[in-house]
């Protein structure tokens, strides 16, 4: 039987370390909030003032106007026609567009991603190791250092007789391939962790290799493959540098590259860009919550002995 | 069901380590066979072999009539048991037991009616909807089982299966696996480290040792004629005591000298044989003398008890002679097995005794047991393996 729990007395110390290591602690959250309060505060000030030096978390006349424009006028440096506000994009316009570049993106990383990892983790082949550095090489060079030779293979590749660059498939593809070394890395150290034993265990039991890949190894695998999605789906959603590159037509733009062509040359609309930006972090939040259980969880407890 | 046979199957691992030689055996149809021996013998290669987990690099092995050296693991017809269980922990014991029945498009009727049958046989009807997590090792153990059995395979595979449970519940599998088998008759390939579990469970029992089959007999026979010293030390709890002594004849009759002792023997080997021979004598081959029973000098075996452990229908006396301890390769991988290092065994060889617990002497006590030299082995010290005796004339 364990021993009851015996609360111990607070001694002068004990009360000085917890007072030292909260006041540590609200440190690091003021740090981490202050961003965060001054892009809120920011968005609900009326006063779009051109030089953003003070906070005051509810700014006087607080109103949610910044967000109202945002979502509902049209971006009018982002026209297909110039001085036609109808050719112009909308909010709701570069929500689709971004939506289609993230999601297809988190969708590649985590397919391709998770056959390379599983061949990365059970296959021995000439390579192996060699592959595994060579991903890590890629995760530490710049991204912008990937820039010229991804925008000449897209330039080159044609679909539809267009440039790939030029869609937003081919920039969800060469986000993919920044996505997927960490993926690949990611995923193949938690595959390493799943038994084998469950993978001969479903062979035995009648199972071809695929069906031990979908209905074992990869509903195993939901914690590395939710933090994939999230990585992935973060970094299409986000990117903008490499979108400037490589689209022309504004009917393609994604909501990033509409936050950064808000700022001027000469002035900036604070208030719109800081609620552009709340608005931005909405659909990473909201797929935060939705995995986070499966990010926090550890399924394999249980399979085998212990 | 089917037979399962082995024809001079050999397993090389790449790099050219050699794990499995000329193995050659024929199991039959519902016959529960024991693959027994010390770690890194071959017996889990063997079993993962004729699951398919393991290429075979040279020979055949077949289920009943078909050769399966290209067949994959889903179309053997084979269920396996892990030492681990390898439970699918994502699904519940229901779609456990039920996965490779789903596989096989079997219909969800046909499928519900053999978990819950299955389920109700091992006692886990209450667990269906729960994860493997929510289960204990015992119960888990169940679902292994339970998962092997829905699918009325032709052959049963387990590779240790009872080595996670607790020493008890180990004891109560083993006769509900015995039951189990008894039950449905299925051909059944059991793998395991122990030995008791081997000679309790098994029709017949293989003892391996470094890839090589040392002897496929009977449990009885295998205690009784061990065909080498390696499969006479492996088998029996205490083991067997072994002794390094001459082997000469005085006055015509065989004898054992050990040190400065003489053991008089009833038997002598098959041909001429003089020299030095391992003599081993099981435990139980020791007895004390009723009082007042005669026996000869040269018939007894004296002594002080060191230890003596009481386990109420027997008494366990160990004790030494002042003999060097025999060391042979056999015996030093049979005592490396146990744990033990052969270099610090010192200058006497330690000895155990299972006799009457009501005349066993008492810790420290000098004793003299009469040893049943009917039940004794001598093995060539060299081969280590068993010389054959034959009755004397007239002993």
């Amino acid at each position: 039987m364990p021993e009851p729990k015996v609360k111990k007395p607070w001694t002068r110390d004990a009360v000085l370390r917890q007072v030292g290591t909260q006041a540590m602690l609200l440190a690091v959250l003021a740090v981490v909030m202050f961003p965060v309060l001054w892009v809120l505060s920011l968005a609900l000030d009326p006063r779009n003032i051109s030089k953003p030096l003070e906070l005051t978390l509810i700014p006087p006349g607080a109103s949610f106007e910044a967000f109202r424009k945002v979502l509902f006028d049209p971006f009018t440096n982002l026209c297909t026609v110039p001085n036609d506000l109808d050719s112009c994009m909308t909010f709701s316009d570069l929500l689709i567009n971004s939506l289609l570049v993230a999601l297809t993106t988190s969708v590649l990383a985590v397919v391709v991603g998770a056959s390379a990892a599983y061949a990365f983790s059970r296959f021995r082949f000439w390579g192996r190791q060699i592959g595994m550095i060579g991903f890590i090489a890629l995760i530490m060079m710049p991204a912008t250092g990937v820039l010229a030779p991804l925008f000449v293979l897209m330039n080159t590749i044609r679909i539809g007789g267009e440039p790939l660059r030029k869609t937003l498939l081919g920039l969800a593809i060469a986000y993919t391939a920044t996505a997927l070394p960490f993926a690949i890395w990611n995923l193949k150290g938690y595959f390493d962790t799943v038994p084998i034993d469950l993978e001969q265990a479903a062979l035995v039991d009648g199972a071809s290799p695929m069906r031990v890949y979908t209905r074992i190894v990869l509903p195993l695998s939901t914690p590395a493959l939710a933090v994939t999605v999230l990585f992935s789906f973060m970094a299409g959603w986000t990117e903008f540098i490499l979108a400037w590159l490589f689209l022309d037509d504004p009917s393609r733009f994604t909501l990033a590259m509409a936050l950064r062509g808000m700022q001027g040359q000469f002035t900036t609309p604070w208030s719109e860009f800081a609620a552009m930006s709340v608005l931005m972090s909405i659909p990473i939040l909201l797929l935060f919550f939705g995995l986070q259980r499966w990010i926090v969880s550890g399924l394999t407890v249980g399979s085998v002995k212990g | 069901m089917a037979t399962i046979s082995f024809e001079d199957v050999g397993k090389i691992y790449p790099g050219g380590t050699r794990a499995l030689e000329s193995v050659n055996m024929e199991i039959a149809d519902g016959e529960f066979v024991v693959l027994v021996g010390p770690s890194g013998c071959g017996k889990s290669t063997l079993l993962r072999m004729i699951a398919g987990l393991e290429e075979i690099s040279e020979g055949t092995i077949s289920i009943g009539d078909r050769v399966v050296n290209d067949v994959a693991p889903k179309d053997r017809d084979i269920a396996m048991v892990f030492q681990n269980y390898a439970l699918y922990p994502h699904m519940t014991v229901y779609d456990n037991m039920a996965f490779g029945l789903k596989l096989r498009k079997f219909s969800k009727d046909d499928i519900d009616s053999r978990v819950k049958d299955a389920a109700r046989v091992l006692e886990i009807t209450d667990y269906l909807d729960r994860k493997p997590k929510a289960l204990s090792g015992g119960q888990r153990q169940r679902v292994a089982m339970g998962r092997a059995i829905v699918r009325e395979p032709s052959a049963f595979l387990m590779d240790e299966p009872l080595s996670n449970l607790d020493a008890k519940l180990r004891v109560q599998m083993r006769s509900e696996l015995g039951l189990l088998h008894a039950r449905l008759g299925t051909t059944t390939v059991y793998v395991t480290h122990d030995q008791v579990e081997a000679m309790t469970m098994g029709d017949r029992v293989a003892v391996m040792r470094n890839g090589i089959m040392q002897q496929v007999a009977s449990p009885a026979e295998l205690y009784s004629d061990p065909v080498n010293l390696f499969v006479a030390g492996f088998i029996g709890s205490p083991s067997m005591n072994f002794i390094g002594g001459e082997f000469l004849t005085v006055d015509g009759k065989p004898h054992l000298r050990y040190g400065e002792q003489d053991l008089e023997l009833l038997r002598t080997p098959e041909g001429e044989y003089t020299g030095e021979i391992v003599l081993g004598v099981r435990p139980e081959a020791f007895r004390v003398p009723e009082p007042g029973e005669e026996v000869h000098p040269n018939r007894m075996m004296r002594g002080k008890a060191d230890l003596v452990e009481q386990l109420g229908s027997d008494a366990f006396v160990h004790f030494e002679l002042p003999v060097k301890p025999v060391i042979t390769p056999d015996i030093r991988e049979l005592l490396e097995d146990e744990g033990a290092d052969p270099s610090t065994l010192g200058d006497t060889t330690k000895m155990v005794a299972r006799v009457d617990p009501v005349l066993a002497p008492k810790a420290g006590e000098d004793f003299e047991f009469a040893v049943d030299v009917e039940k004794v082995h001598f093995f060539e010290p060299q081969t280590g393996d068993v010389i054959k005796l034959k009755e004397i004339a007239s002993a």
